[in-house]
């Protein structure tokens, strides 16, 4: 189903990312971007040196617009880096951010078979192939939104719980403070003076 | 203190209890049980009439029993709420014949005896969890004698011997013989930093405890003579070597060595202190009027309650877990609920309000624009297929699932409360969960890619976003080298990790397949890779009767910190992929092609209990 969005098999455009040479000192990224646009579905696989810079991320968007691209994979460093990133160009070029996939060709490849350009390139190749297999299978997720009550529940009322009640209280917040013994004050009341100020610690 | 007490934004509610919270960020429901005080809070006036009538007397617990208080009582002079209360297990007057005394002096009629408790019920939007800590009892320690000689005391019990507000109104006293002691020995790490007794961690504001102490001792008393026993003087805060340095000024001996033992001369009451000085090596006796114990902070009781009602962490220590040591020290990993002061781990006052103002500040920021985002990794059940079984509901580590078993209605997810693990379609027996962003269909089409040429010579690794991906991450960040033949597929959670994904692998001719998740309690969704371990371990007791090598199938816990681990883990898998042959791999799927028909022949003589529930409803 979701291989024919709307009737028509999807277009993914394929984006391979050289990072410098942080990643094409040992993967081939033009013979990526080569083999990327031999998959299924795959409308236009480039490859360029930085994709999360300014024209990097202008290619992917001129790209969705002008070839009405629905998936958009990234073939770059790890989407625990540059995810937002790139859901944020896809979402400025009218796509659902979520029909974005991933590959991480440096810290999960270039990084680490440094030394072994062809395994590198292969291992690279594959994990696009895997980015795109995923990419057909991409959902529109909506981000949704719930009301949230503004109050707090504080529970202990020692220095702690006291301040964060003050704090929460000051600032226009509704605050339930719950204390088990009969006052508040907790091991702080107990204490004779306090450093640094050397007061009364009540 | 007073100011929480009068602040219109505040409800005070003290004796009382938290006794169960439902609901999830930003719409919490929240069930208090307030304990009766039997004397009307807004009208006493604090006058004490009635405790001058009342005939019992029990230990004081503000003065760590060192005075008496009545069984009406005000804790201490500054309380908050100040009106006074009844200590009801002690109280003769729940029987008026006996006494009730107090309700005929009090001339604002203001004790009710007939006061209940009461169960009170609020929605907030979010939580911020201050319980706070425990202080060490050292009656454990025997060789200090705390139990067997009065006058050994704790640090707190000091506190309150020199509290103008204490029982002997700042007067420090020897509990033998009233008389102020002249020399005075202060033992550090009462119940810290010890791998046998007590805490192994340690209890950070004892040293400083000690250090202000013996300046207050000197201040009053010039002439006593102090002494500290330690390890190590942790003098570490802002002001704090500079307070140590000034209590040295004064005369006060830091010796490094804790006492051996404690003994009593049964004439005078002194105390013998056996030490090992560990700067000169030598074995001394000191000789001591009174003995301060520095007692450690430990974990609260009260904790675990708390703990089980918000479903949160604690650390190996047994105070609770934060979301991130370093970036969300002040947040649970349950989203909405903060943590302030010692509950998070011991901290001295200074610590505590910086954490509290913190906590704060992190609710309000959630709670400022009145709504929330929340994640679109959430799960859907499709009640056509739903069995009702409730099996989702059992694992779900935020409780966000509920079903009604016995009524046979579908599973409902609640997608505010659901943090998107994946827990409940990886164990979902009937399929009637999508994890959106993580489907079955996605995470199949990556395992079929990853193993379409040459799958012999693939090494195919399941791995969370929050520990093992980031320890993959890290072991590139490192520049780590390992073998070229992993293929890491990433999933939210090892949770997500579904049975049918690695039969699918070992079908598709993968000779090696790795489960990686984070190390057991530090789960990023509270308890969720248990499941991950208990399925793996499903998985070897399968494949152990089909006759399958087990080891194939690995599980390892990898955090993000530990890249390299994840090489070394790559290279043992590397070793054990070369000792697969094809013709096992042949064998294998083989074996599960076979078992494949077997069980679709099975369910075409028994229909699944699954559409029948479905349909019948």
């Amino acid at each position: 189903m979701r291989e024919e969005a709307g009737g028509n098999p999807c277009r993914i455009g394929v984006y391979v990312c050289h990072c410098g040479l942080n990643i094409a000192a040992a993967v081939d990224c033009e013979a990526v971007a080569q083999a990327a646009s031999e998959f299924p579905n795959v409308a236009v696989a480039r490859h360029d040196p930085y994709l999360c810079s300014e024209p990097g991320q202008a290619l992917i968007k001129k790209d969705i617009q002008e070839q009405g691209l629905d998936r958009v994979v990234v073939a770059s460093c790890s989407p625990r880096l540059h995810e937002p990133t790139f859901r944020k160009c896809i979402g400025e070029a009218g796509l659902n951010p979520y029909l974005l996939e991933m590959a991480n060709l440096r810290e999960q490849c270039s990084w680490v078979h440094t030394h072994d350009h062809e395994a590198a390139t292969l291992k690279a190749k594959e994990l696009v192939r895997s980015a795109v297999a995923r990419a057909r299978h991409l959902d529109a997720c909506d981000e949704f939104e719930v009301p949230i009550r503004r109050s707090t529940l504080v529970i202990g009322g020692g220095i702690a719980g006291i301040q964060a009640a003050l704090d929460l209280a000051d600032s226009g917040y509704k605050v339930i403070l719950v204390e088990r013994q009969p006052s508040i004050g907790g091991i702080m009341a107990r204490l004779d003076k306090t450093f640094p100020t050397m007061d009364c610690s009540i | 203190m007073s100011d929480a007490g009068r602040h219109p934004n505040i409800t005070l509610l003290t004796l009382s209890e938290i006794k169960k919270v439902t609901g999830y960020v930003g719409n919490f429901h929240v069930q208090i049980l307030k304990k009766a005080r039997y004397v009307e809070e807004g009208e006493c006036t604090a006058c004490g009439d009635c405790v001058k009538e009342c005939p019992v007397v029990v230990p004081d617990e503000f003065n760590m029993g060192l005075s008496s208080r009545r069984a009406i009582y005000s804790p201490f002079p500054q309380a908050v709420p100040s009106a006074y209360v009844i200590d009801i297990e002690h109280c003769l007057g729940h029987n008026p014949i006996i006494c009730g005394k107090c309700i005929q002096k009090c001339e604002k009629r203001c004790i009710d005896f007939n006061m209940s408790d009461q169960e009170l019920e609020f929605d907030v939007g979010t939580i911020v969890v201050a319980t706070g800590t425990d202080i060490y009892d050292p009656t454990a320690l025997d060789e200090y004698g705390y139990t067997r000689y009065e006058n050994v005391v704790t640090s707190i019990e000091l506190e309150r011997l020199i509290n103008a507000g204490g029982p002997t109104k700042g007067e420090l006293v020897r509990l033998t013989d009233g008389k102020r002691p002249k020399s005075v020995a202060f033992i550090q790490c009462v119940g810290s930093r010890s791998q046998r007794r007590g805490q192994p961690y340690c209890s950070n504001i004892c040293c400083m405890n000690t250090v202000k102490n013996t300046l207050l001792l000197k201040e009053h008393y010039p002439d006593i003579e102090a002494k500290v026993f330690y390890i190590d003087i942790r003098a570490f805060g802002k002001g704090f070597e500079e307070l140590f340095r000034r209590s040295k000024g004064t005369g006060v001996r830091y010796i490094r060595g804790l006492p051996g033992s404690i003994k009593e001369d049964a004439k005078t009451h002194d105390l013998i202190l056996t030490v090992e000085n560990t700067e000169t090596n030598k074995l001394d006796s000191h000789r001591a009027e009174l003995v301060v114990l520095a007692v450690g902070l430990h974990p609260p009781e009260t904790m675990t309650a708390i703990q089980e009602m918000l479903s949160l962490q604690c650390t190996s220590d047994g105070f609770f877990l934060e979301a991130h040591p370093k970036l969300q020290p002040v947040d649970s990993a349950t989203r909405g609920i903060f943590f302030a002061g010692c509950a998070e781990g011991p901290k001295d006052i200074r610590e505590s309000v910086t954490q509290a103002s913190a906590a704060a500040a992190r609710a309000m920021r959630l709670m400022n624009p009145g709504r929330l985002k929340v994640e679109s990794i959430t799960a859907e059940v499709d009640p056509a297929l739903c069995t009702s079984c409730g099996l989702c509901s059992k694992v779900c580590p935020y409780n966000a699932i509920s079903v009604d078993t016995r009524a046979k209605t579908p599973a409902v997810v609640t997608a505010a409360a659901c943090a998107g693990c994946g827990t409940c379609a990886a164990e979902c027996p009937a399929d009637a969960i999508q994890m959106h962003h993580f489907t079955d269909a996605q995470i199949h089409a990556q395992i079929d890619a990853l193993l379409e040429d040459d799958p012999a010579g693939r090494t195919l690794v399941f791995a969370c976003n929050w520990c093992s991906y980031a320890g993959a991450d890290f072991a590139g960040v490192s520049r780590l080298q390992y073998p070229p033949n992993s293929r890491l597929i990433r999933t939210m959670c090892s949770g997500r990790v579904h049975e049918k994904f690695i039969w699918r692998a070992f079908e598709k001719g993968a000779p090696v397949v790795l489960v990686s998740g984070c190390h057991i309690g530090d789960c990023h969704y509270i308890n969720a890779n248990h499941w991950t371990e208990r399925r793996v371990k499903k998985a070897w007791k399968k494949m152990e009767k089909l006759g399958l090598r087990t080891e194939r199938l690995a599980l390892e816990w990898i955090s993000a910190a530990e890249g390299v681990r994840f090489k070394d883990v790559m290279e043992r898998m590397e070793r054990l992929r070369q000792t697969v042959k094809p013709e096992e791999i042949a064998e294998t799927q083989q074996i599960l092609r076979e078992q494949k028909i077997q069980k679709s022949a099975e369910a075409e003589l028994e229909p699944t209990t699954g559409r029948e529930g479905s349909t019948s409803i």
